[in-house]
């Protein structure tokens, strides 16, 4: 049985809840949503069985699972899955580590901490293709960008950051622009976490690690795994960053799903195959959607037995 | 899976000063205030997630050949020049299209979910949950997965490559959002406001334009200024749907072809799409949280 939140104003007696009078100021938005996010999808599975290409000759016609065949014999969609996990997961990763950071050491009061959690969060507003096309040109090229002069001040080669290591390149610009998410979310998580819980924590004379271990990372637990499949949806759907600076390469190597689909159906204009990576994609980014809604479901819960 | 989010009391407004008084005596002083250590970490790491930034807003100002001397200057001679020429070359045209597409984006956004929110909340239908996570599932969609047939049905509409189409489709990536963004500023107005409404003989629409609406109105603010970022950073379905007749992000492009010689020349355009959202984001940090988990934690 699941009660989620509690409506503001109590129930009142007239119409019964089902009639339409209640539901009529839902329907446009809830018709306009289906239209627009659940019509694509049902086309998108129509599309990927058929032969479409827009340079080949004729029209389309059934394909059946020739696509799907086609698209699980192709080493290049392997390498993107491969890609999309590798980007994701270690994007992920480094932006809950930092924005866990920054959330523990921005969380008290101290002179100027609105200025500082301002200047931390702006990476997440910064218009992501400017952001990516300025990170080309100052920070990653080798012989005029800053990542350049970090490397000789710590007396390391310089690095050719996009065609030598263009994986870590993306994941890096990734991980600056998630990490003021990752930060806002666990900030607010640590908000929740009741004072007295702590205060007896340190009456207790425990030590700063084992304030964490004890009372701080149990609570923030559930906050923590909401903030990674946030993220991990958000990053996987990586698109910009990638058109931006490598053009998905060298060979296909920074290459995601997302891109390749980009690639596919725009570049090669093969909207049958296409379609069937969009259909694969859907599928992986539902097996990481469904625990994402349960672990919402369960905070908001929470929040409407206040 | 079950969640346990202990939540603080709330206190009454009336012994509120008590309570804070008595907690203070029992606490100790440095309690909620960080220690110096902290304090400069917290200001380091800041810093460090602000300096590409800050780097942009340094090479903006000055003249090519100083961006691309060998060290970073520091001491130089400033120019604005590039902010200047940051405006030719069929920038207004690019960025009026990107204002239009957010600002009409937004009202329907607007207009759309606060009815759907109010069915949601205060006056909720039947499974309303149900609703509200179907909305929330919408977002988690991949949008490479739909994109082909959107370029399709916008191809046989001939409305490839005009602002239209960005309308429509940025109405469907913001609606979800802000239906659950308003939905939770409508469940924070107080029960008996709606019923001492009624009970002076205030029909819904009444009470929901006189009393509720200003009160939520903060909440809406955020709710449009939070899409509008959206709809302005937004560069997929512009690259893929819209050439010349297109937002900022898609004229930003171009600037590839220009190379590492125009680093100051970027630096300045970049700055400058980037500056009304990075502002209207700072307005907004405060429901960011809200918006970004959907309303489940404040």
């Amino acid at each position: 049985m699941t009660t989620l939140a509690q409506p503001a104003a109590p129930a009142k007696t007239g119409p019964r809840r089902g009639s339409w009078s209640r539901r009529a100021p839902l329907l446009p938005a809830l018709v306009i949503t289906l239209v627009l996010t659940q019509i694509p999808f049902v086309l998108t599975i129509w599309y990927s069985v058929q032969h479409w290409n827009l340079m080949a000759p004729g029209q389309k016609s059934f394909a059946g699972l020739a696509n799907y065949r086609a698209t699980f014999t192709d080493e290049t969609f392997w390498k993107a899955i491969k890609n999309t996990v590798i980007l994701t997961g270690a994007s992920t990763v480094a932006s809950i580590a930092v924005g866990l950071v920054l959330a523990l050491l921005l969380q008290k009061r101290f002179p100027g901490r609105g200025v500082a959690r301002t200047l931390a969060i702006t990476p997440f507003f910064v218009m992501p293709v400017a952001a990516a096309l300025f990170w080309r040109s100052a920070m990653f090229d080798p012989s005029f960008g800053l990542l350049g002069r970090l490397t000789d001040a710590v007396g390391m080669a310089r690095v050719n950051w996009l065609s030598d290591q263009s994986m870590l390149s993306i994941v890096l610009i990734t991980s600056w622009r998630w990490t003021p998410f990752a930060m806002l979310v666990l900030l607010a998580g640590l908000q929740a976490l009741p004072d007295e819980q702590l205060e007896a924590a340190r009456v207790d004379g425990a030590g700063w690690w084992w304030q964490f271990r004890g009372v701080i990372a149990p609570h923030l637990r559930p906050f923590l795994e909401l903030t990674a499949l946030l993220l991990s949806m958000n990053i996987i759907q990586t698109f910009g960053e990638i058109a931006l600076l490598t053009a998905g390469g060298p060979a296909y190597g920074t290459t995601n799903i997302t891109y390749y689909v980009h690639l596919r159906a725009f570049n090669s204009f093969d909207f049958g195959t296409a379609s069937a990576y969009g259909l694969v994609t859907l599928v992986l980014t539902i097996a990481l959607a469904m625990p994402a809604l349960r672990l919402l479901s369960g905070i908001f819960r929470q929040e409407g037995r206040r | 899976m079950t969640v346990t989010i202990p939540t603080p009391t709330r206190e009454t407004a009336a012994d509120a000063p008590r309570h804070r008084a008595a907690r203070r005596r029992r606490r100790r002083p440095d309690n909620d205030t960080a220690r110096w250590p902290v304090a400069v970490l917290g200001w380091l790491g800041s810093l460090l997630l602000f300096s590409p930034i800050a780097y942009m807003l340094l090479k903006s100002v000055q003249t090519e050949t100083d961006a691309a001397s060998p060290a970073p200057k520091l001491v130089f001679q400033p120019t604005l020049g590039h902010y200047r020429d940051a405006f030719g070359a069929g920038f207004w045209a690019y960025a009026g299209n990107s204002i239009a597409v957010a600002v009409v984006s937004t009202v329907l956004v607007l207009a759309l979910a606060l009815p759907a929110a109010y069915a949601l909340s205060v006056r909720p239908i039947r499974k309303s949950q149900d609703a509200l996570f179907f909305f929330i599932s919408t977002k988690m969609m991949p949008i490479a997965a739909g994109i082909i047939p959107v370029y399709v049905v916008a191809q046989h509409l001939h409305l490839l490559n005009t602002v239209t189409v960005l309308i429509i489709l940025h109405l469907g990536m913001n609606l979800p959002l802000a239906v659950w963004m308003i939905r939770s500023f409508l469940q924070e107005v107080p029960g008996e406001v709606l019923e001492a409404a009624a009970l002076d003989g205030a029909g819904r629409l009444r009470t929901m334009r006189s009393i509720v609406l200003p009160l939520i109105r903060p909440g809406l603010w955020s709710t449009a200024l939070l899409c509008c970022v959206f709809s302005w950073n937004e560069y997929f379905y512009a690259v893929n749907l819209t050439t010349t007749t297109s937002t900022l992000p898609v004229f930003m492009q171009k600037f590839l072809s220009f190379g590492e010689l125009y680093t100051a020349q970027v630096a300045a355009v970049a700055t400058v799409v980037s500056v009304p959202v990075v502002v209207l984001g700072w307005i907004c940090q405060r429901s960011l949280v809200r918006g970004l988990l959907f309303g489940a934690v404040k």
